[in-house]
Parts: structure tokens; C-alpha cells; sequence
């Protein structure tokens, strides 16, 4: 067989990761358009009943290695370029978090074939894949295509909405890869420093990104944030500044959040931040930059300098809480 | 130990960008560039490393707007030796990686390196990320996604710490040579005093290598088009003065039962 969809199957710390069914949705899309199999490839140690549980595929390729009981991109690249080399899929997609999100570039390197990388959608069109893939932290979008056999396509989380579970019966097939040994070695892991604040558990958060400008403004979104009970995080910039710290960084590589009141400082809207934001009740964005991504994630947009809006902002909202408490019931 | 820090121009996204009028890139006529992010950060990690251990730093970026200065600034931070390579003749990620492997071969006095680090990615990787494919072209080790990074100069073996979801981190042994892709430093990136960086601007001379261009083929990825984003959904924009802004927020939000 040759020209399937194949989709790397996501596994971290012994579980199947949710945007792994996301590219299974996907990747169904695809195979059924094509009229080709969709076949995940499960890189894993001692995991063959997780095998099982990956639903709605026609065939699971399992390859059991030590190497797979911890993350290596290395090794997993290795071991997808032998099976590509060998099997010849039409299409290889994998998600693009910080467990996996090397592999695509590491693999399309060492096969020399095409990667699309951020891509939001894949679809078919007279019978080519097309990617539209995200760039310039939003900004723009673009259309590839590739005439090549092979293209492996690097997916952003909420590529489509999680494949529903389904009871189906999986056809497990068991591969032998030989994975080189690398220098890179994985020790161990280093769990999160509780910090002072759960971020995930608030009820109302305010976001501080890099159009916050100083760290001293900070404390402006702290008076916000305490008018509400809540508590300040910041995106990735502002965590990498040392302005606040790693506990409450939301995005990617930090906090999933869903707060009823997400307020969004300054806070441009790359797609990795977006990814910890999303499934907020209620976002409102304040950004000098109309153009900003974060204005189409958000319900309230405000077109201003944060540093200017946020004291007007905070006045108000302090007056009216104010204003309900002496009110008797 | 000898380190090569690489870096990446990337388009300002404070800036307004617009699509050129092939309908397929940007318009480059007012685009103001920047070093990308994370290669600002991969530079103070080897200048963390170099203030640990000693050893020499060499930064190396394509010939593009704003390359001189920012090379400049990084000898002014503590970079030894600063080198501008002429630009890939192919756009792309893939093809840098592989013009930017060709550079570190066929520039004097730079290989064995110990450390080769760039950023972690850059908004403008549309067909790969540098740091792996760098390490695929040069034959090396590759680990990538690092926050912390130490090696011992007398044994080459060091620790890494990898990013991973919810701030859980992963501890991984490396071992020189080894390409490094760099998140984030341990340190915030330092920043240059303008009159130093005048100062070393008439000091210093940055070296130029000029790459042999060959018959290299490279799998593309064809853009067919290129455009802002045509979201469905866009925020109910709340206008006016600070404090009339701030009166529609309180009544959005009451509406909303948040108030």
C-alpha cells in the first residue's frame, strides 16, 4: 500500500493527547476526499493497549522501542523516515505541540521533502493537499501546495474539533524500526513550581503581553485584576522578561486557562497563546493594533494604549462594585 | 568551547504588514525587520555560558536590513567574532538551513564547534525550523526547545532542560558537538547602551563570507497566495474616550452577568 494518510499519534506521560484527535479529524477528512486509508503511527514503550484506544483510523502502526518511553525527537524522526522511506504515505501529519512539533522539520530534512508548517486547515483540491498555514505571529495566512509525493504538514491545535470517540475495532499492526542511539538523553522530568497563584482556577484573569511596555505597568493590570478578585498572567514575552513569573504563563508551554473574564492587555494573539486562552466565557481585547489576531478570538475589542485605558477602566469598574455593595438588597 | 550563535532578520509585527502586489509576499517596501525573538534569547544563553566557562562566541546571520547593527550589538554584549554571510538565494526555512550549513563549512576557523544554538523558531518559518534542519545538514545531535543549558568544557557532556506543556520541563545529557534550538534563556536578553554600540560600531569591522552558490534542489512549498487573516469572527469593537470606553465595558459586562 502507499498514499495513505498517516497522522503521528501523540502520546506524553502514558496518555494519547486530545489534539491528537483533532488531526485524526482531519486526517479522516483527507483520506475520505483521496479514497485512501487514514493510518496513525504510535511511537510508544511498553504502550500497546494505547494502540487500542486510538479510535477512527483504519490502521494503527505501532513501533515499540525503548527510546519512545520518553520524548525524542530524534529518534522519533528516525523512525518515521524509515517508515515513510518504506511505506510511502501520501501525507504525514503531526501536531504541532511541544512534545512532537520538531519532528516534522526533522523528518522533511532528513527525507528532503515538503513541510508545511502552523497550518490551520488541509484540505484536497483537484486532487493536491493544500495547506493554509499561519505566519508572522497572525498576521498573515498563506496557500502552499506541493506537486511532491510526500508532504508532512505540522498542525496548530483546533485544526478541527476532536474526532468523537467511536467503538470501533482498530487494526493494530505491529512494526519493527531500528532507532539509532543519540547523544541527547532524556533524564527526567521537572513538574511545575506551584506558584502563588493557581491561574487555572480564577474566575476572571487579566492578560499582560508586550504591549504592557514596562514592567512597572503591570501593577495597572494587578488594580484591574483585584476590582474583579481575579490575578494577572502574561504571554510567553512577558514570562521570558522575567516580569512575572513561569506559574502564571498561559499558553502553549504554560497554562491551558478557561475563566469567565479573560482581559487581554496588550496582548497581540500569536496562535501558541491562543491555544491556552480560547475556551475563556468572555474575552476582551485591548491592543493598540486593530489588526491584532487577538481581536478575532475576543467578543469586546478596545483600540487603545493600555497604559492610557486601563486606570479609566479600573475607576469605573471599582466605582460600580462600589456603588452594588451600598446598594441594601 | 567554541559556540556559533545564528541569526534571523523577521518582519516587525507591530507594524502594519501588507501583501505585495504578486499577491504572495509581503511588501518589503516599508517592512522594518528585527532579530527574531528567540535568537536574541539563544545569544544571552551562550553568553550565560561563556561568563560560566570562558570560551569564544561567533555570531553569523544573512546579509539583510538591520543585520550590521544587530551583529554589532551582540559584540558589544560579548560576542568575539561577528560574520555576515551573503543572502540564500532560496526563500524559506529548508533552504536557510541548508545555505546557512554550506556558511559554517566554508567559513575559516569556525569549525569543530562545540555549541551551534539559534532560536527555538522564528514567525516567519513557513517550511521548517532552522535549528533541527541546521543539525540534519550538518550531521549533528539536535535538542531543541531549551530553557536552561550548561556544558562542562572539560568533559563536553552538559544538561539541557526542554519545554514542555504546563510549565513541566524535561532534563536532558548532552554532549558536544550538538545544535541547540533555544525557547527561552535563563536570563532575559541584556540590552546595549546606544553610545556603546556607536562606540564599537567604528571599532570593530564584522567579517563577510560570501557562500558558494551550487546546484542544490529543495523540495518547495508553493505559495499560491498570501493574505490577512478572514476571520468570521471579530470582536464588537467598544469606541470613544477612556472613560466612555470603560462605561460600555461595565455595561457589557453586566449584561453578561460578570459585573
Amino acid at each position: 500500500m502507499a498514499g495513505e494518510i498517516w497522522c503521528l499519534a501523540e502520546q506524553w506521560k502514558g496518555s494519547l493527547s486530545d489534539a491528537t484527535f483533532e488531526a485524526l479529524a482531519l486526517g479522516r477528512e483527507l483520506s475520505d476526499a483521496l479514497q485512501v486509508q487514514l493510518q496513525a503511527v504510535l511511537l510508544g514503550h511498553a504502550q500497546r493497549a494505547m494502540a487500542d484506544k486510538v479510535f477512527g483510523v483504519d490502521r494503527v502502526l505501532y513501533v515499540d522501542n525503548p527510546a519512545f518511553a520518553a520524548p525524542s525527537p530524534e529518534q522519533s524522526a528516525a523512525a518515521l523516515a524509515t517508515l515513510v522511506s518504506e511505506r510511502k504515505p501520501r501525507a504525514v501529519l503531526i501536531t504541532l505541540t511541544n512534545t512532537t512539533w520538531e519532528i516534522g522539520a526533522l523528518l522533511a530534512a532528513k527525507l528532503r521533502i515538503t513541510y508545511a508548517n502552523c497550518c490551520k486547515d488541509v484540505r484536497v483540491e483537484n486532487g493536491q493537499l493544500m495547506a493554509r498555514c499561519v505566519l508572522y505571529g497572525g498576521k498573515m495566512e498563506v496557500d502552499v501546495g506541493s506537486a511532491q509525493e510526500c508532504v508532512v504538514f505540522g498542525l496548530l491545535a483546533g485544526v478541527r474539533p476532536a474526532m468523537l470517540r467511536a467503538e470501533t475495532d482498530v487494526t493494530v499492526e505491529e512494526v519493527a524500526v531500528a532507532v539509532p542511539e543519540v547523544s541527547c538523553r532524556f533524564k527526567g522530568y521537572r513538574e511545575a513550581e506551584a506558584g502563588d497563584i493557581d491561574i487555572t482556577k480564577q474566575d476572571v484573569l487579566v492578560c499582560v503581553g508586550r504591549g504592557i511596555q514596562t514592567k512597572d505597568n503591570i501593577e495597572l493590570a494587578e488594580k484591574l485584576a483585584e476590582t474583579f478578585g481575579g490575578a494577572v498572567c502574561g504571554t510567553r514575552p512577558v514570562i521570558d522578561q522575567g516580569w512575572l513569573p513561569l506559574s502564571r504563563q498561559v499558553g502553549r508551554s504554560g497554562c491551558i486557562v478557561k475563566p469567565k473574564l479573560y482581559v487581554a492587555v496588550g496582548v497581540s494573539g500569536a496562535p501558541e497563546h491562543v491555544e491556552g486562552m480560547k475556551g475563556s466565557g468572555l474575552i476582551v481585547a485591548i491592543n493598540t493594533d486593530t489588526t491584532a489576531p487577538i481581536f478575532h478570538v475576543a467578543h469586546y475589542g478596545i483600540a487603545a494604549d493600555a497604559v492610557e485605558i486601563l486606570p479609566a477602566i479600573t475607576e469605573v469598574m471599582a466605582n460600580r462594585k462600589a456603588k452594588a455593595c451600598a446598594t441594601p438588597h | 568551547m567554541k559556540t556559533i550563535v545564528l541569526f534571523r532578520m523577521v518582519p516587525d509585527i507591530v507594524e502594519e504588514l501588507e501583501v505585495a502586489s504578486d499577491g504572495k509576499s509581503l511588501d518589503r517596501e516599508y517592512l522594518r525587520l528585527m532579530l527574531a525573538d528567540a535568537d536574541n534569547h539563544a545569544l544571552e544563553q551562550a553568553l550565560i555560558i561563556k561568563e560560566r566557562h570562558g570560551g569564544t562566541i561567533t555570531v553569523l546571520g544573512e546579509d539583510e536590513p538591520g543585520m550590521e547593527e544587530t551583529l554589532f550589538s551582540a559584540l558589544c554584549k560579548g560576542a568575539d567574532r561577528a560574520i555576515k554571510l551573503n543572502s540564500s538565494p532560496q526563500a524559506g526555512t529548508h533552504a536557510r538551513a541548508h545555505w546557512i550549513s554550506k556558511g559554517i563549512r566554508e567559513t575559516p576557523d569556525l569549525l569543530p564547534a562545540d555549541l551551534i544554538i539559534t532560536g527555538a523558531q522564528a514567525i516567519d518559518d513557513l517550511d521548517g525550523l532552522l535549528a533541527p534542519m541546521l543539525a540534519q545538514f550538518l550531521d549533528l545531535p539536535f535538542l531543541g526547545t531549551i530553557t536552561r543549558l550548561d556544558v562542562n568544557p572539560a568533559t563536553g557532556a552538559g544538561t539541557a532542560l526542554r519545554e514542555f506543556a504546563g510549565g513541566v520541563r524535561g532534563e536532558y545529557e548532552i554532549k558536544v558537538p550538538v545544535v541547540i534550538g533555544v525557547q527561552a534563556a535563563e536570563k532575559p536578553p541584556r540590552y546595549v547602551p546606544v553610545a556603546k554600540l556607536r562606540t564599537i560600531m567604528k571599532s570593530r569591522r564584522l567579517e563577510a563570507v560570501q557562500i558558494s552558490d551550487g546546484p542544490w534542489i529543495f523540495p518547495v512549498s508553493e505559495i499560491r497566495s498570501m493574505m490577512k487573516p478572514q476571520e468570521t469572527t471579530q470582536a464588537e469593537m467598544l469606541a470613544g474616550s477612556p472613560d466612555e470606553v470603560a462605561a460600555k465595558l461595565a455595561g457589557a459586562l453586566l449584561a453578561h452577568g460578570l459585573m
